[in-house]
């Protein structure tokens, strides 16, 4: 028999950290600060919305875009929010989550041998799926000295006659960084110099503590350059109806809405009743999840710092990624050693990348009960290395 | 400041201090500061506890009273209110819009102890017109706390 599957899809190497999730997969009674998603239910006028809409029956197909309301309230929302116009009928595309838009992006725009940038430490999806478009990924390695941002330097050094495109990760999964507007700016620059494309993933924008989002697609001349990837997931805890979006100028969405309509057809109906209650009335519930973010997230930085765990300031997502590189261990081993003997789960850096080697993330999409307890495992464990290693 | 403490207080009442403060990303003697002031200008009025009775071998029944009055001269509804809420027993009181008056919020150990609070006490004010009593039968919510609900996470422990 001939070998039934494709080179290019065995040579993918599976996730690092398999054997790390095995070991936590075994243990039923490990708390956890591992976890990449809201600790909310849904908003109730969003889960009512969604029941409503099963209730009225309305369970078939929509158009593969979307339904035109939810189109529709999308633009209403990046305009309002990010100052960003997208024209509803041909510029913007509801997906099954921000997952599927950057797939659906990457395999739009790709030719065979094109380069595309991934800045790393970042979510775990970017390389595979350019992979799969037969594109090259080129990897970034972003560093804290910078707050993990993407810098001109970083840029410019890794862009060769082959380059494409650029994703840009941010707010940023693992580290927590952002981009402000200033750091945009210089990037978007070159991104126009060098007559590159730019797919930003911004499934974390609501949740950002310093300042206001920006959108790269709000740069002068950024708009008909980017491909613009938002959600429903993070910013209105709605990870489990997988809805997310994608903005773009309309010969790019158009290819990538084929794609989608082939495999796909359509994202769920269900979902997308709902999340037209979300973008209606949800603004407030997004504001209270935010500040509730933000107060852990300063918990967590201060308690990291006290028990002598370096961390630079996070500011966006719900992640801090704190330095373990003075214990001199791996980070797998680190969380390896964390979740055998204080069964605490968190996520090694190296997850999301080689440069994310020295670094832990902790996840506060926690209550502070919850972080508590973690935290005083984690400060026990610390001390007992600093004791091992003849620190204290 | 004071928005954000109340918001956290008003859920929790028993956070530490040094925790409000770090959430905040204020000093303690400034929450302290701003606490203290809250309480004295009756900003915060009181700190109680929120209990399911119905968990515990206590007999309790609680009701909720409409009541119609007549405002007398030289006696406006604030005079009225007082002469009701003095009572122990009355848990609340408040001045409502449309077809009647007040709300009064009432405890009493039995229906019967209720009952003659009404008929004996509230009734018997001058000013007081006629009064309509509900029994509260079950709480599903108070104070924005749902009482039976289950805090189990159910995300899994790890995602990326």
């Amino acid at each position: 028999m001939r070998n039934p599957l494709a080179e290019r899809v065995i040579n993918i190497p599976p996730s690092g950290i398999r054997k790390f999730f095995d070991v936590v997969n075994e243990m039923d009674d490990a708390i956890s600060l591992g976890v990449g998603e809201p600790d909310f239910d849904t908003p109730w006028h969003i889960r009512e919305e969604g029941i409503y809409s099963l209730e009225k029956g309305r369970t078939f197909y929509t158009s593969n875009a979307g339904l035109k309301e939810l189109k529709a309230e999308i633009c209403n929302y990046l305009k309002r929010r990010y100052d960003v116009l997208y024209d509803p009928d041909t510029e913007v595309m509801a997906t099954v989550g921000g997952s599927e838009a950057i797939d659906v992006a990457l395999r739009a725009m790709l030719e065979p041998g094109d380069e595309v940038l991934i800045p790393q430490p970042s979510y775990v999806s970017y390389v595979p799926c350019t992979i799969l478009a037969n594109g090259t990924p080129v990897v970034i390695e972003l560093e804290e000295k910078d707050e993990f941002r993407l810098t001109p330097e970083k840029l410019l050094e890794k862009i060769t006659p082959k380059t494409k495109v650029l994703i840009m990760p941010f707010p940023n999964n693992p580290t927590g960084a952002i981009m402000e507007r200033e750091d945009l700016e210089k990037i978007a620059k070159i991104v126009e110099e060098k007559d590159l494309f730019v797919i930003s993933d911004e499934i974390y924008s609501e949740l950002t503590y310093k300042g206001h989002h920006v959108t790269i697609a709000s740069l002068p001349g950024m708009k008909e350059r980017t491909v613009l990837i938002n959600g429903f997931s993070k910013s209105y805890a709605m990870t489990g109806w997988r809805l997310g979006y994608a903005a773009a100028p309309k010969e790019i969405l158009r290819q990538m809405l084929k794609i989608h309509q082939f495999a796909i057809m359509c994202a769920p109906t269900t979902s997308q009743y709902a999340a037209v209650s979300a973008l209606k009335n949800g603004d407030d519930d997004v504001a209270a999840m935010r500040e509730a973010y933000d107060q852990r997230r300063r918990y967590l930085v201060h308690a990291l710092r006290e028990m002598g765990l370096e961390c630079f300031e996070p500011y966006g997502a719900f992640y801090v990624f704190p330095s373990i590189k003075k214990f001199g261990m791996t980070s797998d081993d680190f969380a390896t050693r964390l979740l055998r003997e204080e069964k605490v789960a968190v996520v090694p850096g190296t997850a999301f990348g080689d440069s994310g080697e020295g670094f832990l993330r902790l996840s506060y999409a926690y209550s502070l009960e919850s972080l508590k307890e973690a935290l005083d495992r984690i400060r026990r464990f610390v001390e007992r290395l600093e004791k091992e290693q003849g620190m204290r | 400041m004071r928005e954000k403490i109340l918001a956290i207080m008003e859920k929790n009442s028993r956070i530490d201090l040094k925790d409000l403060a770090i959430l905040l990303g204020e000093s303690e003697a400034a929450v302290a500061n701003e606490i203290a002031e809250m309480e004295k200008e009756k900003v915060i009025c009181g700190y109680h506890t929120l209990i399911d009775w119905d968990k515990t071998g206590e007999e309790k029944v609680t009701a909720l009273i409409e009541v119609k009055v007549t405002p007398q001269r030289d006696m406006g509804f604030d005079k009225i209110a007082e002469r009701i809420y003095q009572y122990n027993e009355v848990e609340a009181v408040y001045l409502m819009s449309g077809s009647f008056d007040f709300t009064i919020i009432l405890e009493g150990k039995t229906m019967r102890q209720v009952a003659l609070f009404v008929s004996e006490k509230l009734s018997t004010i001058d000013s007081v017109l006629s009064t309509s009593t509900h029994f509260i039968l079950k709480k599903y919510k108070d104070h924005g706390t749902i009482m039976q609900k289950e805090d189990k996470d159910e995300r899994m422990l790890i995602s990326l």
